[in-house]
């Protein structure tokens, strides 16, 4: 079977019973067994589970009673989102034996949909980074390099889909988590607006902030996959009803006269020349295809990763306190009483990056420091979102990097977290204005590394950054990296 | 001692509010259950699960809060608390800190006629938290999640209390109030209301406020009472030993009659209040507000008027009958079923008083109906059974609520109305008594008493006594 | 702003975290580094501008008061790291 299907393309082809679902998954479970040990894109991996959900799928398209584009594709999940029964550890020690008792509602629309969750992939700890490398179940590796990161935190969601283990998957962006490894890893990624898909089920960094979206090959497989996993739910009080999410109607080769602007501060000082030099090629290519561009000042970049990093961190130590070795997950083996019991096994069970945050959230949540730093960011964050209102009176569509620069080397970021958290710069002030934003392959590197072009919209206009970039997809090729190449199709 | 001293209290009351269901998941709240049977991914904290606020938590939360007078906030939020304990099972509680739903109201307090107004400083909404049982055989504790996430309002009150009896007052009239709202049951040792005392004391004149205690676990007003005074009395001899009061939160030993502080080196009381990012700004509109206010019911001041005026029950009859409103809205159905109001009143002033004292029962526990009483009062007013049956039966009315048409036709109860059967048995009771009939012929009135007593005797009770009286006098 | 062994042990309260000798002389040095830096945003002035939990104009999202749930306490439980009689066990929490 041919693995470098598109998630749409493999679903017309089950529609059209070209291939089995059973065919289908079983292809891309024993892809994901022969990489897995150069990749390590997954938590857990479900065979027999995947296998039995295939052949129940089956039927229901037999009977047409599943019709939809995703109907027997098989799905990763990224290990941050509860599936009923199924291993759900956030890539950490202390929810390592975590079996949910209930789905998250984005997932519970793919499963109606009828996905098949093949399973869980890895991540940062917590969602907590840019490189997957905090995962207590070991770094996931960039299919287009194995000594660089895929990025992160939804790492191993990218890296699977670009490696051709799974032909989409979920992912979670807080702060560019979605973007920035789709960029890496030279797949697709988009992080819709804040309250577009429920967070229901979604073991929560950064409440304010984190939002569900799809990784993929390509803008129509994100804007098909949204449209199923959309929508207002009665269990999220923060998610919407929103119009505009016929987002499949957006696939429209055509940006004449579309207004794009490319804030001149996101090409200033630390983008490496070679990601500039692509994501303005790009910007050429919008323009000869009829988009009008301009170059405006958005002003208060330098702010948003400070802000970010004071309400990501503060919420985070609140939304992370559950994790206490009574409910579910870890427990210390021995300990002296409650409190020591409470130490002990958060100590034992989070990792460094995780305990790093919540210390810092603790500490600007505490008497005395609350309004200078979490009320501060509060205050930034309205400032930011000003900014970006402005912007958007003249602009339909704000065009730049992901990211500063390519996938860098396993380990090079670790060591020094202020320059890991600076490579967030362009991704999340797009959370802090709770914005869409979507994240494409535009080139590559000398290097031979793909470069990550980024479309900002308007709040719940998802649709018109589909469709700019849909339009810039159609002037190219998806890449392949070699590994996936190579390895070919089984 | 030489100075003297003033006791400053202000109350938190705790008041678990009576939803069906729970403030942001949809498990029951109801009472009893087995251990975390009416738990939820939501109430038990699990990861991923969100919260969804139950509406009626905030009517019921505006309801009181126009009640007690009190600013309804145009846009309140909710906040989380954080702390880890094991009852709390998301080791953060939902509450609210920077804009609670209720602000400056005041209520109304009486004490040996005086009156005076108690100062609410705010009414918050928030969820319980889960129970506690200490497994004796593993000296380990057990966590029990179905009263987590029960809504609770708390009422913070002004400093503006001088006295255990303003205490008693306040709360009685605070209990009062919401039990006419029907926002809750306001069970004091059922934990549905719980109050902390907030104490200081400070040289009468003094215009500053002494340093304050915060007293927990009072599970009744004579502890509340016993409380007060004892703290009270403890920080007067600190200070009058030349010492200082330490501002702490102590729990009370009713028992032993005595409180110790709470704190432990990883209580660091030091909550870090933050919007809670899961939950919404609720807007609450002026049409909101007025639909509420539309719908309170007749509060006791009124009701307790009325009933002198439309019933004509004495003063402290309609204050008795206002003061539980289990009493008056059971007074008030007996009459509707139309039962003569003084004799509705007199039942539930005299017997069912009498009951429950003698059975060591609150008025809210009483379980009768106002059919079966006023089933009762007929009975009485057209003669079918006599006062003391009428007593008899009412005491099983009381434990059982049974219909006593049934119950005087089973056991056969109905006065004796049959003349010639009635005739028989006063005659035999003459013969069988010469002594007390001489007596009578002889002038002694009070002999009749005694020969009716015997023919009710011999009728097993069921006989009219007037018509007993009067077929006796015929006949002697 | 200088992070010290106190803040640091006081901020261990509050989160419950112990860390190792080691740990803690990261920590001072991360925090100290990450609020200096953070701090940066004191060169804006927000004087009077709202602070934004979100930035959507979402409100009053409510549920009706019906049970919706029933018991799923076995398989809850089944997660727990120690349960005893239908209830999580935990280290004793009173004297």
């Amino acid at each position: 079977m041919d693995l470098s299907l598109t998630a749409v393309e493999l679903g017309r082809k089950i529609k059209n019973k070209e291939i089995s679902v059973t065919e289908a998954t079983t292809a891309y479970l024993d892809s994901m067994e022969a990489k897995e040990q150069d990749i390590n894109a997954f938590v857990t991996m479900d065979r027999e589970g995947a296998l039995a959900r295939a052949a129940k799928v089956q039927k229901l398209i037999d009977e047409g009673k599943l019709t939809g584009p995703l109907a027997g594709v098989p799905v990763g999940i990224k290990d941050n989102m509860c599936v009923n029964g199924m291993l759900t550890t956030c890539a950490s020690k202390i929810l390592g034996n975590f079996k949910p008792t209930f789905t998250a509602t984005a997932v519970e629309k793919l499963e109606e949909a009828g996905a098949v969750i093949v399973g869980k992939t890895n991540m940062d700890e917590f969602a907590m980074g840019s490189t997957s490398e905090t995962s207590y179940f070991g770094v996931t590796k960039n299919p287009w390099d194995l000594e660089r990161v895929p990025g992160g935190s939804s790492g191993g969601s990218a890296a699977a889909v670009a490696a051709e283990e799974i032909p989409y998957a979920l992912g979670s962006d807080t702060g560019g988590s979605i973007r920035q490894p789709a960029g890496f890893c030279g797949v697709t990624g988009m992080k819709p607006t804040y309250g577009r898909v429920s967070r229901y089920g979604l073991i929560a960094y950064g409440s304010s902030l984190d939002q569900i979206g799809p990784l993929a090959k390509d803008v129509t497989d994100c804007a098909s996959i949204l449209e199923v996993i959309c929508g207002k739910d009665d269990r999220d009080s923060t998610s919407v009803k929103e119009s505009g999410d016929d987002f499949t109607s957006a696939l429209v080769d055509d940006v004449k006269g579309m207004k794009i602007g490319i804030p001149k501060d996101y090409f200033g000082e630390g983008l490496d020349p070679e990601v500039k030099e692509n994501v303005l090629a790009a910007a050429k290519v919008l323009a000869d295809k009829g988009a009008v561009i301009e170059e405006f000042d958005l002003s208060l970049v330098e702010y948003a990763i400070p802000a970010y990093y004071i309400i990501a961190s503060a919420e985070a130590s609140s939304n992370l306190e559950r994790f206490d070795g009574v409910k579910y997950g870890y427990r210390t083996g021995e300990f002296a009483d409650l409190h020591n019991m409470y130490k002990k096994t958060r100590s034992e069970g989070f990792g460094a990056e995780v305990k790093r945050r919540i210390m810092l959230g603790s500490f600007v949540l505490s008497s005395g420091y609350f309004d200078a730093y979490y009320m501060k960011a509060l205050r930034t964050k309205a400032l930011i979102k000003q900014a970006f209102d402005k912007a958007f009176e003249k602009y339909d569509v704000i065009l730049g990097p992901v990211a500063p620069t390519t996938a860098l080397k396993l380990g090079e970021s670790l060591s020094d977290p202020i320059k890991m958290y600076l490579g967030d710069i362009y991704t999340v002030s797009v959370n802090l204005a709770g914005l869409p934003g979507i994240s494409l392959p535009c080139g590559t590197d000398s290097k031979g590394l793909p470069v990550g072009l980024q479309l900002l919209g308007k709040h719940f206009d998802e649709k018109t950054i589909i469709r700019a970039a849909f339009a810039f997809e159609q002037t190219r090729e998806y890449k392949r990296p070699e590994f996936a190449a190579e390895r070919g199709n089984v | 001692m030489s100075k003297v001293y003033e006791t400053v209290i202000g109350l938190e009351v705790h008041v678990e509010l009576s939803t069906k269901t729970k403030i942001f998941c949809g498990c029951s709240t109801a009472f009893g259950g087995a251990p975390n049977t009416h738990t939820c991914p939501v109430c038990t904290g699990m990861p991923g699960s969100l919260p969804v606020l139950n509406k009626e938590v905030v009517n019921k939360a505006i309801a009181v809060g126009l009640a007690t007078n009190c600013t309804i906030t145009k846009n309140c939020k909710f906040d989380r608390k954080n702390y880890f304990y094991p009852d709390n099972p998301q080791n953060y509680q939902i509450s609210q800190l920077y804009y609670p739903i209720c602000r400056n109201g005041k209520v109304e307090i009486e004490v040996d006629g005086e009156k005076k107004y108690v100062g609410i400083h705010e009414i918050h909404m928030e969820e319980d938290a889960g129970k506690l049982i200490h497994d004796p055989y593993t000296d380990s504790s057990l966590v029990d999640f179905n009263r987590s996430g029960v809504p609770l309002i708390e009422i913070v009150s002004e400093p503006d209390m001088r006295s255990a009896e303003e205490v008693i007052a306040y709360l009685d009239k605070l209990r009062m109030t919401i039990q006419y709202l029907g926002a809750s049951d306001c069970k004091l040792n059922e934990g549905s209301m719980r109050a902390d005392v907030n104490l200081s004391v400070r040289e009468v004149g003094a215009a500053e406020f002494g340093t304050r205690t915060e007293m927990k676990n009072l599970n009744s007003f004579k502890a509340i009472a016993r409380a007060i005074e004892n703290e009270r009395e403890r920080q007067i001899d600190l200070l009058e030993a030349g010492g200082e009061v330490t501002q702490e939160t102590r729990r009370w030993d009713d028992t032993k009659e005595y409180s110790y502080p709470m704190r432990s080196k990883e209580d660091a009381q030091d909550y870090r209040y933050f919007p809670d990012p899961d939950l919404v700004p609720i807007i609450i509109s002026d049409e909101w507000i007025e639909e509420i206010r539309s719908s309170q019911p007749e509060f006791r001041d009124k009701k307790k008027a009325r009933y002198q005026e439309e019933f004509g029950l004495p003063e402290y009859d309609a204050d008795i009958l206002t003061g539980v409103k289990k009493l008056a809205d059971l007074f008030e159905e007996t009459v509707l079923l139309g039962a003569n109001p003084k004799k509705v009143s007199n039942w539930l002033m005299v017997e069912t008083m009498r009951l429950l004292k003698e059975k060591e029962m609150d008025a809210e526990d009483i379980a009768f109906s106002a059919e079966n009483l006023a089933k009762l009062i007929k009975l009485a007013d057209s003669q079918a059974i006599n006062s003391s049956v009428a007593k008899e039966v009412f005491e099983v009315i009381f434990a059982e609520d049974i219909d006593p048409d049934k119950y005087v036709e089973e056991k056969g109860l109905k006065t004796v109305n049959d003349e010639g059967a009635l005739r028989a048995v006063v005659e035999q009771v003459i013969a069988d008594n010469p002594q007390s009939v001489e007596d009578y012929r002889n002038g002694k009135e009070k002999a009749i008493g005694f020969l009716v007593g015997q023919t009710m005797k011999a009728m097993k009770g069921k006989a009219n006594p007037g018509m007993v009286n009067e077929m006796l006098k015929e006949l002697l | 702003m200088q992070i010290t062994d106190e803040t640091i042990d006081y901020v261990g309260i509050l989160a419950k975290l112990e860390l190792s000798r080691e740990e803690k002389e990261q920590a001072k040095k991360d925090m100290t580094n990450m609020l200096e830096y953070v701090g940066k945003l004191n060169e804006l002035d927000t004087e009077g501008v709202e602070p934004m939990s979100h930035t959507f104009s979402v409100h009053n999202v409510f549920r009706e008061d019906i049970v919706t749930n029933g018991d799923d306490r076995e398989n809850m439980l089944k997660n727990a790291p120690e349960q005893k009689n239908g209830a999580y066990n935990v280290p004793k929490t009173f004297d």
